[in-house]
């Protein structure tokens, strides 16, 4: 299922090549955006099927309004923009327009994280992962390369209800071979371990693998499991892990708040409560810099939280 | 009406000096980040440069002085414009010039977009599009109550005036009398996708203002002698009538680099080495 391939593609271009394709299959499918066409590369829809296209302008809240009643007249609308925005800034639009009403809503949102860059604090979206994932009906999947990517929107696609979908800003290492990947809504092993497990998601993905990489040289086994689905979450396979490793660590591009660390705390805590360790922004706001700047400055590479993942070790050995 | 006093043509010159060296500040900044926004920074920059230079009530030490309560406060809405707002506070000596670079890197306070603990001189945080005027009313309607006199500019940009909120406080705005208040659209015609009109109409904009109870102004925004004459009416009508006013100001997308101006493409990507110096060359030469 892993590659070796080494290439480096673009998660956005891959869905607006994903959207075009969908396009051509399924005539019911619409497609809005805020004024982001390009950076969403929602354009590429737009531009095959311009009648199937609304750009609503600087207006998020009203496209997600407007994207629930495509979705009650029988449409199946994806929605993008930036994930600030679609999240917060339309929150109670998505809450009462899209989720309760448990419409066809597709919100694909690009640009989460820290990875933004140097637009900054307004600009990267910590909390939206914990904002969605709390909403009844509402599913949470965050691919992590381009070959995922396709193969999440078109499972989006075909699977009725709302969704949101969190894309990366910077192009990212290809991980999954694109000849044999097929997504399924759950969790799984990438490396198998015995002495921890890691949790994760999205561009963490890579560091995780190097993390384990290193871990191995110091004689300890990772277990590294990509975790795409927040939302309902693969709960056997993190229990199955963790019965093994005895502890686990989530890294993500988020807030420890409410992401993938609070999921899994969740859902250890009343199954089988072991020792966990939350590596994700800690409880403040993002800041402009250039993104790998910013990834190491917030911890998320794997040079800085392989200290977590030995600590953790300890904790475990410790108790033992 | 009280007579409004008109600029010289020594104050037009300096100006229109000062404006391109600042712009061209402004590119460097964005140049030396990889990143920013230099269309919509260049076509703001000549009505904050007036404002700044010969309107607000103003006071550069920040938060340290008696003085400090009766500034004009100005608030950019539009925050991606914050480029071209801290060229200015630099020019005003908020802070020292030298700081500019720092523009967009780790650890600045000069963040891509105002932030909090942000530069001397900035008053809120803006980024996300079209939350600046109910800040601003809110801003207006505290200093009433403290029965200050200073004014509230605020600067939006015309492709924001799609957000809603900005009409719930465009009508908060004039329901609550807010004269204090002196909205000014960067009218540019062009947003991220295209022309405002194509990607969602403004039209008829000034009709729309007038209709939510505001006085309404328009000039062109490069026009020093028409900037500084439609902030010194809209200072008079604030002091005479209860109604709050806006200045739509018809604004170039770049202007000032001929293969900016009007396109939408330069929104938001910074410059290639060569267009850098292109661009330099040319605001160089209008010096
Ligand atoms: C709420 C929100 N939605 C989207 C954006 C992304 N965005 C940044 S600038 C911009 C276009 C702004 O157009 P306009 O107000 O006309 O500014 P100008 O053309 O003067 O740069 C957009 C959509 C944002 N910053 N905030």
């Amino acid at each position: 299922m892993l590659t070796d391939n080494k290439a480096v593609s673009s998660l956005r271009q891959a869905y607006g090549e994903t959207l075009v394709e969908l396009g051509e299959e399924n005539k019911n499918i619409v497609v809005l955006d805020a004024d982001l066409a390009c950076s969403t590369q929602t354009i590429r829809f737009q531009k095959a099927y311009p009648e199937r296209f609304f750009n609503m302008g600087i207006a998020e809240q009203d496209a997600v309004g407007t994207a629930a009643g495509l979705a009650y007249s029988g449409k199946t609308a994806f929605f993008s923009t930036f994930a600030v925005f679609a999240s917060g800034r339309a929150w109670d639009q998505v809450r009462c327009s899209v989720a309760h009403p448990n419409l066809n809503v597709k919100i694909v949102a690009t640009h989460g994280g820290v990875t933004v860059g140097e637009d900054g604090a307004s600009h990267q979206a910590l909390e939206d992962i914990s904002l969605m994932r709390s909403l009844p009906n509402m599913k949470v999947i965050i691919p992590a390369d381009s070959v995922e990517t396709r193969a999440v929107i078109r499972y989006v696609a075909r699977t009725k209800g709302p969704f949101y979908v969190r894309l990366t800003r910077p192009n990212m290492p290809e991980i999954f071979n694109a000849k044999d990947y097929d997504f399924k809504p759950e969790a799984r092993v990438l490396v198998p371990g015995k002495d921890l497990t890691i949790a994760t998601y999205g561009e963490t993905v890579v560091e995780a693998l190097k993390c384990a990489e290193m871990l191995k040289e110091k004689g300890i086994s990772a277990e590294v499991i990509n975790v795409p689905v927040i939302k309902p979450l693969d709960e056997s396979t993190i229990i199955e892990s963790v019965k093994k490793t005895g502890v686990i660590m989530t890294v993500e591009n988020h807030s420890v708040i409410g992401g993938l660390g609070s999921a899994v705390c969740e859902t250890l805590s009343e199954k089988l409560p072991l020792p966990v360790r939350r590596v994700g922004v800690r409880d403040e706001f993002g800041q402009s810099g250039e993104y790998s700047e910013l990834m190491k400055k917030y911890g998320l590479v794997a040079e800085k939280f392989m200290d977590d993942a030995l600590a953790l070790v300890e904790i475990k050995k410790k108790q033992l | 009406m009280t007579e409004i006093k008109k600029l010289t043509n020594g104050e037009v010159e300096e100006l229109t000096k000062l404006s391109n060296k600042l712009k061209e500040k402004c590119l460097a900044m964005i140049h030396n980040a990889k990143s920013g926004h230099p269309g919509g920074n260049l076509s703001a920059l000549d009505l904050m440069l007036v404002l700044y230079k010969h309107i607000m009530n103003q006071c550069c030490e920040w938060d340290c002085s008696p003085e400090w309560d009766k500034r004009d406060r100005f608030v950019l809405s539009k925050g991606h414009a914050s480029a071209a707002l801290y060229c200015v506070l630099a020019e005003c000596e908020y802070f020292g010039e030298d700081e500019l670079m720092t523009f967009r890197k780790l650890g600045t306070r000069l963040q891509g977009h105002p932030g909090c603990n942000c530069a001397p001189g900035v008053e809120i945080p803006s980024g996300s599009l079209g939350q600046g005027l109910s800040m601003a009313n809110g801003i207006a309607l505290s200093l009433k109550l403290d029965k200050n006199p200073a004014k509230v500019f605020i600067m939006l940009g015309d492709g924001e005036l799609q957000e809603g909120q900005v009409w719930e406080a465009a009508m908060s705005a004039a329901h609550y009398r807010l004269n204090n208040v002196i909205a000014i659209i960067d009218r540019n015609r062009l947003q991220i996708d295209g022309c405002t009109e194509d990607v969602k109409a403004l039209e008829p904009l000034a009709d729309k203002w007038r209709a939510f109870g505001w006085q309404v102004l328009e000039i062109n925004g490069h026009d020093y002698g028409q900037i500084y004459g439609a902030y010194r009416e809209a200072i008079n009508i604030s002091n005479e009538k209860t109604a709050p006013v806006v200045i739509i100001a018809n604004t170039i997308k770049g202007k000032g680099v001929s293969f900016m101006e009007h396109n939408a493409g330069w929104h938001g990507k910074p410059t290639k080495q060569e267009e850098f110096i292109k661009a330099v060359e040319e605001l160089r030469g209008k010096c």
